[in-house]
C-alpha cells in the first residue's frame, strides 16, 4: 500500500522536478526509502507506524505531530526550535543519536552521501510548495553535520581533558545525576565528539551548549571526550 | 556568631599560625581562601583537589552555612524551601583536605603575605584569593544603613535578610505596597532585582491579590527588560510598576521609621520595602589596598591576577571581570581559571588557556525560566564577550519548562561544584 502512494506521489512531482537545486534523485530516493517503510509511511492516507508519518516533514517542528507519542529528546530538540531542513534530515538519517540522544529511532543510519541526499529529495517531494522551503534555516548549519574523520582521530589528552570538564560540571554533574541537565560521563568518544560537534555547527538548537561548543577547539572536544569516556 | 564556632575558629587559626609562609620548593606551599562563597568555596575545592595534598589550602569563612543568593528569590516565590538553599563546608574538610576556618579575615599585610583574622591570629601565604563578595555603597541611599536594613531590608546577600523579606510580604497588610528601590549599575546579578519582583508578584498574587509592587529603578532600562516586563503583564496584570529615576528624580531620603522613600518629584510611602543599595567589593577588599576608584579590583583578564600584587587573586563580585556579570555563574568560572593558574605557580603543574563562561536563568513564574549566556575571551584589556543569547519574548510554554527545568540542573551542578 505504501509503495502504491510512493509511486502515485514521484509521478505527480517528477514534472518540474528538475528546475529545483537539490543534489538527490527522487527516484533512486524511492529505493532508499524501502528501509524506512518498516518503521514509517508517507503519501495520501498515511499514518504512524513505529515512526511518525513522514508526509510535510519539510519546515517541520521536529517531534511535533500532536497524534505521535516522541521520545522525550526528540520533543525538545523541536521546542528548542530545530526544523527538518535537509542539513537536519541528513544529519539525523546518518546517524540519529548523533542528532538526538535517546532517539526512539532505533536505526542504524544511512552511510552513503549519494543515499542521503536522494532520500532527501524523495522526501522533499511529499511536502508542500517545496520550492518555498528555504533549504536551511538562517540560523542552522555553519557546515556539514558529518564530522570529518580526520577530527574524529584526534587524539584527546586527557589531563588537558580534565580541566576543561570543569566548566561542564558547573552544570552538568560530575556524578552523572541527570536532573534538568543530562549527564555526560562514560559516553563512547566517537558519539561524544559527534555530538558536541552538533552543537558547535549548531544543528542541535540548545544555545547554552551552542554558546559552549563555539568556544571549543577540535582539539578542546577530542580533551574533553577522553576525559569524560573515563568517568563514571 | 556563636561562641562555640568562634573558639574552635581560634584553635584552627592559632595552629595554623605556628606555622610560618613557606616558599617553593621547601616546605608545602599555602594557599589561603577569603570568602567562602561561589568564587571563594570552588577556588579552595579545586586547588585541594587537583593537587592532592601538594597544596595546604585554608578558607576563612565566617559563616557556617552558606545560603545561597541564587535561587533565593525562588524561595521568596515559594518554590523552594530555606534549607534547600543552605550549604555547609563539612565535604570540603573531609573529602579535600581544605582547612575551614569560621572567622573573619580583618586585614592583609601584602609585605608580610599574612592574613589577620578577627580572632588575632594570623596565617601566612604563598598565593591569597579574595572573593568576599560585595558590600555597599550607602552614599548612593540617603538616610539608608546597615541598622534599617533591619525594618528595610536589602535581601542581597543571602540568609536571614531573604528569611526576612520574605516574612514581611507574607504578612503585609491587604492591599499593601511593596516598594523596591532597585540597585544602580554595576551590581551583583543584573537580573536578579527583576526575577525577585516576579516571585513577590507570583506569592502576593495568591496570598494578597490586592496588593501592588512598585519598583524605583535608578536605570533607565535593565537586563532582560523585554521578557520581565511580558511576565508581569501575562501573569500579575497590573500588579507591577517599573519606574525609572526619570519618572521620580533622585532619592532625597528614606526613613525607615516611616517607611518613606522621598524622592525629587513624589513621596512613596511602603507597606514592605527592600532598599538594595550601590555595591562595591567586599570590604577586606578595599582595606587590602586591591580597589581602585569604581570600588571593585582591578584584575589580569587571563589569570584573575590582581592588578596590585601578583601573589594575590581576586574573584567574583570584587573583581572588576570585564564583560562578564557579577553571578555565581562568572565566580565560579573564575575561580576555576585561577586555581589552574595557582596550582601551575606553586606546583609547576601544566597551565592552560583561561576558559570563561556565564549563563544566567530568571523564573518568571511557575514553571517559565529565561535564560540569558555569553562567552567570553581574555584579551590584554579586559575578559571581553565573544557572543551570547538570550530567550525570546512569546517562546512556547514548553520551552520555558524546559529552561526552569534546566536551571534546576545547573543548580544542583553549581552547588555540588562548590561544596563537593
Ligand atoms: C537575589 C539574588 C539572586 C541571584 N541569582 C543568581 C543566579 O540565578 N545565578 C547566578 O549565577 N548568580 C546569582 N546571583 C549572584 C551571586 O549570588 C553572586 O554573584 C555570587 O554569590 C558571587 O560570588 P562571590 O564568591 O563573589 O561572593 P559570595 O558568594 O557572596 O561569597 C562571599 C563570601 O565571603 C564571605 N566574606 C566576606 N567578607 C569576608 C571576610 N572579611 N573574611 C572572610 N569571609 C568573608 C561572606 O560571608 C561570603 O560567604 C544572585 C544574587 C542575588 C542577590
Ligand atoms: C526501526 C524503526 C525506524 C526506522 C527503520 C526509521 N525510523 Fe524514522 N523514526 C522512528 C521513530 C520511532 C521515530 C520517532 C523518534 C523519536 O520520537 O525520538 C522516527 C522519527 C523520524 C523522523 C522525525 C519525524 C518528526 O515528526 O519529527 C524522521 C524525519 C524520520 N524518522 C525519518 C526516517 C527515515 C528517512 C528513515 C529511513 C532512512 C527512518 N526514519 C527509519 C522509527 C524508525
Ligand atoms: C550552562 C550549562 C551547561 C554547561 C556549562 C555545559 N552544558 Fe552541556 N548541556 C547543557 C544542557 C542544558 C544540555 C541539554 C541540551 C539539549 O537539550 O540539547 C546539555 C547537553 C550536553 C550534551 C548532550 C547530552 C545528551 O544527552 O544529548 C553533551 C555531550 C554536553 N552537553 C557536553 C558538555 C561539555 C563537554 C561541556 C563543557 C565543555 C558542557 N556540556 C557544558 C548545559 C550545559
Amino acid at each position: 500500500m505504501h509503495n502504491k502512494g510512493v509511486r502515485h506521489l514521484i509521478g505527480v512531482f517528477l514534472l518540474g522536478w528538475s528546475a529545483l537545486t537539490l543534489a538527490g534523485n527522487v527516484e533512486r530516493g524511492a529505493k532508499v526509502f524501502q528501509v524506512c517503510q518498516s518503521c514509517h509511511a508517507i503519501g495520501p492516507g498515511a499514518t504512524h507506524l513505529v515512526g511518525p508519518h513522514l508526509n510535510e516533514v519539510f519546515g517541520r517542528v521536529a517531534g511535533s505531530l500532536s497524534d505521535f507519542k516522541y521520545s522525550e529528546g526528540l520533543r525538545a530538540a523541536g521546542v528548542n526550535g530545530m526544523r527538518w531542513d535537509a542539513e537536519h534530515l541528513a544529519a539525523y538519517i546518518e546517524n540519529p543519536i548523533a542528532l538526538v540522544t535517546g532517539t526512539n529511532m532505533r536505526f542504524g543510519g544511512v552511510a552513503s552521501a549519494e543515499d542521503r541526499d536522494d532520500l532527501i529529495a524523495f522526501l522533499r517531494a511529499y511536502s508542500a510548495s517545496p520550492r518555498d522551503i528555504p533549504e536551511s534555516l538562517p540560523t542552522a548549519l555553519a557546515r556539514d553535520p558529518d564530522v570529518d574523520p580526520q577530527i574524529l582521530a584526534i587524539k584527546g589528552d586527557p589531563e588537558y581533558g580534565e580541566y576543561l570538564a570543569s566548566e561542564c560540571v558547573t552544570c552538568h554533574q560530575s556524578d552523572g545525576a541527570d536532573r534538568g541537565i543530562p549527564s555526560i560521563v562514560g559516553w563512547p568518544t566517537k558519539q561524544f565528539v559527534i555530538v558536541m560537534h552538533a552543537y558547535k555547527s549548531a544543528a542541535r538548537p540548545n544555545p547554552v551548549m551552542q554558546l559552549i561548543a563555539a568556544n571549543l577547539a577540535d582539539e578542546d572536544i577530542a580533551a574533553l571526550a577522553a576525559y569524560f569516556e573515563k568517568q563514571q | 556568631m556563636d561562641r562555640r564556632s568562634f573558639l574552635r575558629g581560634t584553635v584552627a587559626g592559632a595552629a595554623l599560625a605556628s606555622a610560618a609562609p613557606s616558599v617553593i620548593g621547601s616546605a608545602k606551599p599555602r594557599v589561603v581562601v577569603i570568602g567562602g562563597g561561589a568564587g571563594g568555596a570552588t577556588a579552595a575545592r579545586y586547588i585541594a583537589k587537583d593537587s592532592q595534598g601538594a597544596v595546604d589550602v585554608v578558607l576563612i569563612e565566617p559563616t557556617r552555612t552558606y545560603y545561597t543568593c541564587f535561587f533565593s528569590n525562588l524561595y521568596i516565590g515559594g518554590y523552594r524551601d530555606f534549607a534547600s538553599i543552605g550549604h555547609t563546608y563539612g565535604k570540603l574538610a573531609s573529602e579535600y583536605g581544605v582547612t575551614v576556618v569560621h572567622d573573619w579575615a580583618t586585614g592583609i599585610d601584602r609585605d608580610a603575605k599574612t592574613v589577620a583574622l578577627a580572632s588575632g591570629t594570623t596565617i601566612g601565604y604563598d598565593r591569597v584569593i579574595v572573593a568576599p563578595g560585595i558590600d555597599f555603597k550607602y552614599e548612593t541611599t540617603p538616610g539608608y544603613s546597615a541598622a534599617a536594613s533591619g525594618k528595610m531590608p536589602h535581601a542581597w546577600k543571602g540568609g536571614s535578610q531573604t528569611q526576612l523579606l520574605k516574612a514581611q510580604l507574607e504578612a503585609m497588610r491587604p492591599g499593601g505596597t511593596f516598594v523596591m528601590l532597585a540597585p544602580p549599575n554595576p551590581y551583583r546579578c543584573p537580573p536578579g532585582p527583576y526575577e525577585r519582583i516576579s516571585m513577590a508578584a507570583h506569592l502576593l498574587t495568591e496570598k494578597n491579590p490586592t496588593a501592588k509592587i512598585i519598583v524605583l529603578d535608578p536605570k533607565e532600562k535593565f537586563s532582560k527588560q523585554g521578557l520581565f516586563q511580558e511576565a508581569w503583564t501575562k501573569y500579575y496584570g497590573d500588579m507591577v510598576e517599573w519606574l525609572p529615576a526619570s519618572m521620580y528624580g533622585s532619592i532625597k531620603a528614606i526613613n525607615a521609621d516611616t517607611m518613606t522613600i522621598e524622592t525629587e518629584l513624589d513621596t512613596f510611602k511602603a507597606d514592605v520595602a527592600n532598599i538594595i543599595p550601590g555595591q562595591r567589593a567586599g570590604h577586606i577588599a578595599s582595606s587590602a589596598g586591591l580597589t581602585n576608584d569604581s570600588g571593585f579590583c582591578p584584575i589580569v583578564p587571563d589569570t584573575m591576577q590582581s592588578q596590585m600584587d601578583p601573589n594575590v587573586f581576586v574573584l567574583g563580585d570584587s573583581s572588576i571581570a570585564g564583560d562578564m556579570p557579577k553571578s555565581g555563574f562568572s565566580a565560579n568560572s573564575q575561580a576555576k581559571v585561577a586555581a589552574m593558574v595557582v596550582r601551575a605557580e606553586l606546583t609547576g603543574s601544566r597551565a592552560f588557556p583561561p576558559k570563561f563562561s556565564n549563563t544566567c536563568w530568571s523564573l518568571v513564574a511557575t514553571n517559565d525560566g529565561v535564560k540569558v549566556g555569553a562567552r567570553y575571551e581574555a584579551t590584554p584589556e579586559k575578559i571581553a564577550s565573544t557572543g551570547g543569547f538570550i530567550s525570546k519574548t512569546g517562546e512556547s510554554a514548553e520551552l520555558r519548562k524546559q529552561t526552569y527545568e534546566e536551571s534546576i540542573g545547573w543548580y544542583n551542578g553549581i552547588t555540588a561544584d562548590m561544596f563537593g
